[in-house]
């Protein structure tokens, strides 16, 4: 849901998207309190825990979306990121990494570089939520791994992510 | 006799300079939307000049590694022919007009006989089979106007770089005519794409200017990126997501070794050489900070050459290496910046028009190309950020690199959807646009020196 509407966010704001740089996310807010217990059940026929399939299930999503050129985490994002720490914290074991996306419409060198702020700053969240830095690995593919494949807003915002990769 | 011919040669050529020099106007529109241009020449100057290359004769017929002399004869002006006719500024007569020319007349031509066929120019020549197990090619340029010689030359070289001397022909009669420095006997990399959108192989690849001689350097199974090619022709440097770590890693094509820039935990990226191949620079990303780093192609520790917290990357030296231009967002945008080579005096030189990224700088320092960002096309400006042209109109148009004469640029331009990327080339007015060909998807492209 949170994709979702995010990109119907995005689109509705099309011609504030095109300022690219200017655009801002969501006003600041304080972050949901982090989750401290793991009391899910997934019952005998869920996902085997500390599996990637158990990670999604529990936290959600493993991805957050950005505004174009933009890489810092709103609300929305911190939302996803609280969940996705709590799975982490509950699963100690497991390593992560955290990759950085971007839409086409950035020059190649110049998407590598902001994929990788847009992982950090994904992260870097997350370690704020208590996640060890040294569970994590970030890596930036730049515009070169998109999920969407049209040339549209639509797809492009879907594109702007950072995806915390658990191992399958 | 000699003052006339000398007076109508310099003349011509002043006539050729003085349209070219009328032809600073913008960009030629590219429709996207009509199909592929295969290695066909776009736009074009307003008068190409009419030239004539006949098959070249062979003294006697030799079998080689590489076919018959007879049959080598007629694709060297073949070769010479398409090379000509792609630079945009020579229109080169029918085939199916040209007059069979035996080894008395390489010397000695008809020049009635090729003012009838409407030829301003003749490019005659020969191919003979050496003792030593090498190919000699002769390479006469006429004036048929003036019914004068202009240049000649000869090149002897192994059988299978035949090409080369075809391109070195080329090159010769495209200096002679344009006053342009050549650029035909030169290679380019770029990375070879293929496959789906969401899963695309990249390889890197070589090839000649015209695409001959095509070659997979690696083998798709990791992401390649932004392959150079190093200004002595020795070496490449790419970026390579082996072992799920990006980074820069330098390649020796003649031994096939290669071995990263520098020991990093960071990835390393958009890297390249210093003019005397010496020297790389290149950027590497911490922390969501990226800055510009300058490291000795021999190896030892990198140098910092910029601190902002914004991106700066796309680092390019001037061709006397003192200056190095760059693209940094700390402005808020992408825009082009120059400073020192040891990171000193950094200065904005883009302002107005929008957002600027990849700029490399021109193997004569007069301009700088880059790829103007929003839009999405391909331009030059001075190094002062003055005197900017839009050179492209596609729908995704990026990353110019130089041809060793500082005369063309080739960039990559992107389909909109779900299609591959191609390599094109444009003149620096603007008006000479073409699409290189490719066994596949291409981008990235990386113009070596003219071959020694």
């Amino acid at each position: 849901m949170t994709k979702i509407s995010k990109t119907a966010i995005l689109l509705a704001a099309g011609s504030l998207l095109a300022l690219g740089a200017c655009s801002r996310s969501a006003p600041d807010e304080l972050p949901p309190p982090p989750v401290g217990s793991n009391d899910y059940d997934t019952g005998p026929t869920g996902p085997v825990p500390g599996s990637r399939a158990d990670f999604i299930a529990q936290a959600g999503t493993d991805t957050i979306y950005f505004d174009t050129n933009m890489h810092d985490v709103d609300a929305d994002d911190r939302a996803v990121l609280d969940a996705q720490a709590a799975w982490l914290i509950a699963n100690p074991s497991v390593r992560v990494t955290i990759e950085g996306h971007c839409d086409e419409r950035g020059t190649r060198e110049y998407n590598l570089a902001l994929g990788e702020r847009r992982a950090n700053a994904a992260a870097n969240y997350l370690a704020q939520r208590g996640v060890a830095s040294s569970r994590m690995t970030v890596i930036s593919y730049g515009k070169e791994r998109p999920v969407a494949l049209g040339s549209d807003q639509a797809s492009w915002a879907q594109n702007r992510r950072a995806v915390t990769v658990v191992p399958m | 006799m000699a003052t006339p011919i000398f007076l109508s040669s310099a003349l011509r050529r002043f006539a050729l300079v003085l349209c070219l020099g009328a032809l600073a106007t913008p960009a030629l529109a590219q429709d996207e939307g009509s199909g592929p241009i295969e290695g066909d020449v776009v736009g074009g100057i307003a008068n190409p000049t009419s030239i004539a290359i006949p098959d070249m004769p062979t003294p006697r017929g030799v079998d080689t590694p590489a076919g018959n002399t007879a049959d080598l004869g007629r694709q060297v002006a073949q070769v010479v022919e398409a090379d000509l006719r792609n630079s945009g500024f020579f229109n080169p007569v029918a085939r199916q007009l040209l007059r069979r020319v035996d080894m008395p007349q390489v010397t000695s031509p008809d020049y009635q006989s090729w003012n009838q066929v409407g030829a301003q120019n003749l490019v005659q020549g020969y191919v003979q089979a050496g003792t030593n197990g090498r190919l000699t090619v002769g390479c006469y340029l006429y004036d048929v106007f003036a019914q004068a010689p202009l240049e000649r030359a000869g090149y002897e070289v192994d059988y299978a770089d035949w090409r080369r001397a075809a391109h070195r022909c080329a090159d010769m009669v495209y200096a002679r005519l344009t006053g342009e420095g050549a650029y035909f006997d030169s290679r380019i990399v770029y990375v070879a794409e293929s496959g789906p959108k969401d899963n695309r192989t990249r390889r890197i690849a070589v090839m000649d200017t015209d695409g001959a001689n095509h070659r997979f350097l690696t083998n798709g199974q990791s992401i390649v990126l932004t392959p150079r090619y190093a200004p002595d022709g020795r070496t490449i440097t790419y970026m390579s997501y082996q072992n799920d770590e990006p980074r820069v890693y330098l390649y020796d094509l003649q031994t096939g070794r290669q071995r990263t820039i520098v020991d990093s935990r960071y990835m390393t990226f958009a890297a390249r050489y210093s003019p005397d191949s010496r020297h790389i620079v290149f950027s590497m990303a911490a922390n969501g900070n990226t800055d510009i780093y300058r490291v000795a192609v021999s190896g030892g520790q990198a140098e910092r050459l910029t601190n902002s917290p914004g991106i700066d990357t796309g680092g390019s030296f001037s061709p006397d290496g003192r200056s190095i231009v760059f693209e940094s967002d700390r402005s808020g945008s992408q825009q082009l910046y120059i400073m020192n080579a040891d990171g000193s005096n950094q200065r904005r030189i883009s302002f107005g028009g929008g957002g600027y990224a990849t700029p490399e700088w021109s193997p004569r320092g007069n301009l700088i190309a880059f790829t103007q960002t929003g839009s999405f096309n391909v331009g030059v400006m001075r190094p002062d950020g003055s005197g900017r042209r839009i050179l492209t109109n596609g729908w995704q148009d990026e990353s110019p690199s130089w041809a060793p004469n500082g005369r063309v640029i080739h960039f990559f331009r992107s389909p909109r959807g779900e299609g591959l990327p191609s390599l094109w080339s444009v003149d620096v007015t603007g008006r000479m646009i073409r699409r290189l060909p490719t066994p596949v998807g291409a981008s990235d492209p990386s113009w070596s020196p003219l071959l020694d």
